[in-house]
């Protein structure tokens, strides 16, 4: 039983970045929610894009979202790069090592390593942890070097635990809990990551939506192709047979 | 129309236009039975052909520097017109080639394909596969992932166990003390220009060997021996061209419905064809939690790790890898069957076949996941993990069906072959 004891109180460490035991939240994300996607790439120009950069993604490629080259320069250009400019930043990888400890990564591909879902319930799961020297830790990476950048719209939690009688076991639950509200409500703050981790996911691979269109194509085409080639088969091979 | 036969006369008297034509396909006769399995010999092809055409685009775009190699993918991805599409093709297609070469491997196997007089057949075919093997190894690396360095890493590592000259070996193979921009930029030059060179003569000289003796099939009995004797043709054999022709364009089709599924709806394939962690770049301070290589080479990697280390050696380990793959090359010479195919086998090969699949698959799955994966035993077994345990009986029914095939082979209670072809 003590060792039970031991192993949760050891749990946190064991969760290691790629997830690990903690149960992930499903996104839910709508890959056609065009109107998400570009709430989303608000949301990371605003939030994320001050230390993250994202330099595989250009800003005039969110004219894929219906955007125009004017709309993407008033809303989301708020440095002196140009519209066609990679998503560069301008702090300094050395000076970040040194406030955070480690370089925050580039996110342009981070949808595809960690999975939209791991990046959903990371971004709702940070909590106020005094041991920490950002005052923050997670419960999908713990002991992150980040701090919540998002707690005013989703207020403060902490991690509080409780021991449940289960069947004659004595289980100890860990559950965040809203300390102090933020300026949004868990629904919508729900919301908001989620419409964050769909433009996340699209930047993964902006030509995804275009793939399938053509998959699609190729493959009509093919099963057309197929019967065709089936006939000329069966017809040559009736002198065989 | 006229003017065609002259000209054709004109080359044929300077080149065998002609004669080639006719020796390997108008007049070059193939068993007429010819099954399902018979296609992944010209797919195998096709695979080539796609990985060589797409790979010529891709060099046109990637840079082989390890600060600039995995952003020039991503460039790839994002800012040249269909270039999305031709990297898709290219690992999808790397896959593929392998599900391909393994199905004709099986097909060899079960059919006696190996056997007299097409060994040299078969030992060329090896020869592809492990060209094949080292062509897939040195590409992976070239994306500069996590998993592309730290897989490299790993099998470098391999060589490093070798006794005595292990650690030279391996500080030569890289160029450098750890996996770095020379190791990039010597496996780029063998991916895209020292391997495709043997493999393409490997496959030409393969296809030699095959017209020579002339195709097997799921019978398993010559055809030559029973000819027309006014033609000299095989009574069982009908022209490549045009029936094998239009029959493999159906395979062919077939192949690239399977092949468009995969690459236009999900070219990651699960995580499968393109590892999740390969999205994160090379990192040389950050080992992953959980190294795997590809799926195509997870049944060796099992081995590599079921065998315990002797004397703190990783040795034996790589030894039993390497042998895993090598030992396919003594096949000719372990089969004493009487007959080729296993349709007239007995009990005892379908049985050691069939465990043979199974320990190949059981192994390739392990290899995909961490050896704590099913947890550990009880204290009976020393808290042994499970998956090792496991690993290392495969690893061994692996071994034995080599080992005593000379033995089984001949015990086994065959069935008659036919006179003719059956259907």
């Amino acid at each position: 039983m003590r060792i039970f004891f031991f192993a949760l109180l050891l749990a946190p460490a064991a969760v290691h970045a790629a997830g690990g035991d903690i149960q992930l939240d499903r996104a839910n994300i709508d890959s056609a929610d065009v109107i998400s996607i570009q709430r989303g790439a608000q949301v990371f120009v605003n939030y994320c894009l001050n230390c993250h950069s994202a330099t595989a993604m250009r800003y005039n490629r969110l004219m894929d979202l219906g955007l125009t080259e004017q709309q993407i320069k008033d809303n989301l250009l708020f440095t002196g790069e140009k519209v066609g400019d990679p998503m560069s930043i301008a702090a300094s990888r050395k000076d970040q090592r040194q406030w955070f400890g480690v370089e925050p990564p580039d996110l342009s591909v981070i949808a595809r390593s960690r999975g939209v879902n791991w990046l959903y319930t990371y971004m709702r799961t940070f909590y106020r942890d005094p041991e920490r020297v950002t005052g923050w830790n997670n419960l999908a990476f713990a002991n992150v070097g980040m701090p919540h950048v998002l707690w005013q719209l989703q207020g403060t939690q902490v991690l509080k635990s409780q021991i449940e009688e289960q069947g004659g076991h004595k289980v100890e639950h860990k559950k965040l809990v809203l300390e102090f509200p933020g300026t949004l409500s868990p629904p919508e703050y729900d919301q908001l990551v989620r419409d964050l981790v769909n433009y996340l996911s699209y930047m993964g691979e902006p030509a995804k939506t275009r793939r399938v269109q053509i998959g699609i194509v190729v493959l009509f085409f093919l099963s057309f192709l197929l019967v065709l080639s089936w006939l000329l088969k069966t017809e040559y091979w009736k002198d065989v047979n | 129309m006229g003017k065609i036969k002259p000209l054709l006369n004109w080359i044929d008297a300077r080149f065998p236009l002609t004669a080639t034509w006719k020796a390997h396909l108008a007049e070059y006769y193939a068993p007429k039975n010819f099954n399902f399995w018979y296609y992944f010999g010209s797919l195998a092809m096709l695979a080539l052909v796609i990985q060589i055409v797409t790979g010529i685009f891709l060099t046109m775009h990637y840079k082989p520097d390890a600060a600039q190699a995995f952003a020039s993918v991503e460039y790839i991805m994002r800012d040249v017109s269909w270039g999305w599409a031709i990297r898709y093709m290219h690992s999808t297609g790397a896959s593929l080639f392998f599900v391909v070469v393994y199905l004709h491997m099986f097909r060899g196997l079960i059919y006696g394909s190996y056997r007299k007089p097409r060994e040299l057949l078969w030992l060329l075919g090896v020869l592809i596969y492990l060209c094949l093997m080292a062509e897939a190894f040195f590409g992976y690396l070239l994306p500069w992932g996590q998993m592309s360095y730290w897989g490299a890493q790993v099998i470098v590592n391999l060589f490093a166990a070798i006794p005595f000259v292990g650690p030279d070996l391996a500080v030569w193979i890289r160029g450098d003390y750890v996996i770095s921009d020379a190791t990039l930029n010597r496996f780029f030059a063998f991916h895209v220009i020292a391997i495709p060179l043997v493999l393409l003569g490997l496959v030409f000289a393969h296809l030699v060997a095959l017209h020579e003796v002339g195709s097997n099939n799921p019978d398993g009995i010559e055809i030559k021996k029973k000819k027309d004797p006014k033609t000299g043709i095989p009574l069982d054999g009908i022209p490549f061209f045009p029936y094998y022709v239009v029959k493999d364009i159906v395979g062919v089709v077939v192949f690239l419905m399977v092949f468009s599924a995969i690459m236009f709806f999900a070219p990651e394939m699960g995580g499968y064809f393109l590892e999740h962690n390969n999205f994160v770049p090379a990192d040389s301070l950050k080992t992953p939690d959980h190294i795997a290589p590809v799926w195509y080479f997870t049944p060796f990697y099992s081995i590599l790790r079921a065998v315990p280390p002797l004397f703190g050696s990783q040795f034996p380990g790589v030894l039993a890898m390497g042998l895993a793959v090598m030992v396919f090359f003594l096949l000719p010479w372990l089969d004493r069957g009487v007959v080729k195919s296993i349709r007239y086998r007995g009990a005892v090969y379908k049985t050691a076949l069939a465990l043979f699949v199974i320990s190949f698959l059981v192994l390739g799955y392990l290899g995909t996941v961490p050896t704590n994966i099913w947890g550990q035993f009880g204290g009976w077994l020393g808290g042994a993990e499970r998956a090792t345990v496991v690993a290392r009986i495969f690893t061994l029914v692996y071994f034995l069906f080599f080992l005593l095939m000379p033995w089984y082979t001949k015990i086994d209670t065959n069935k008659p072959e036919p006179e003719r072809l059956t259907r």
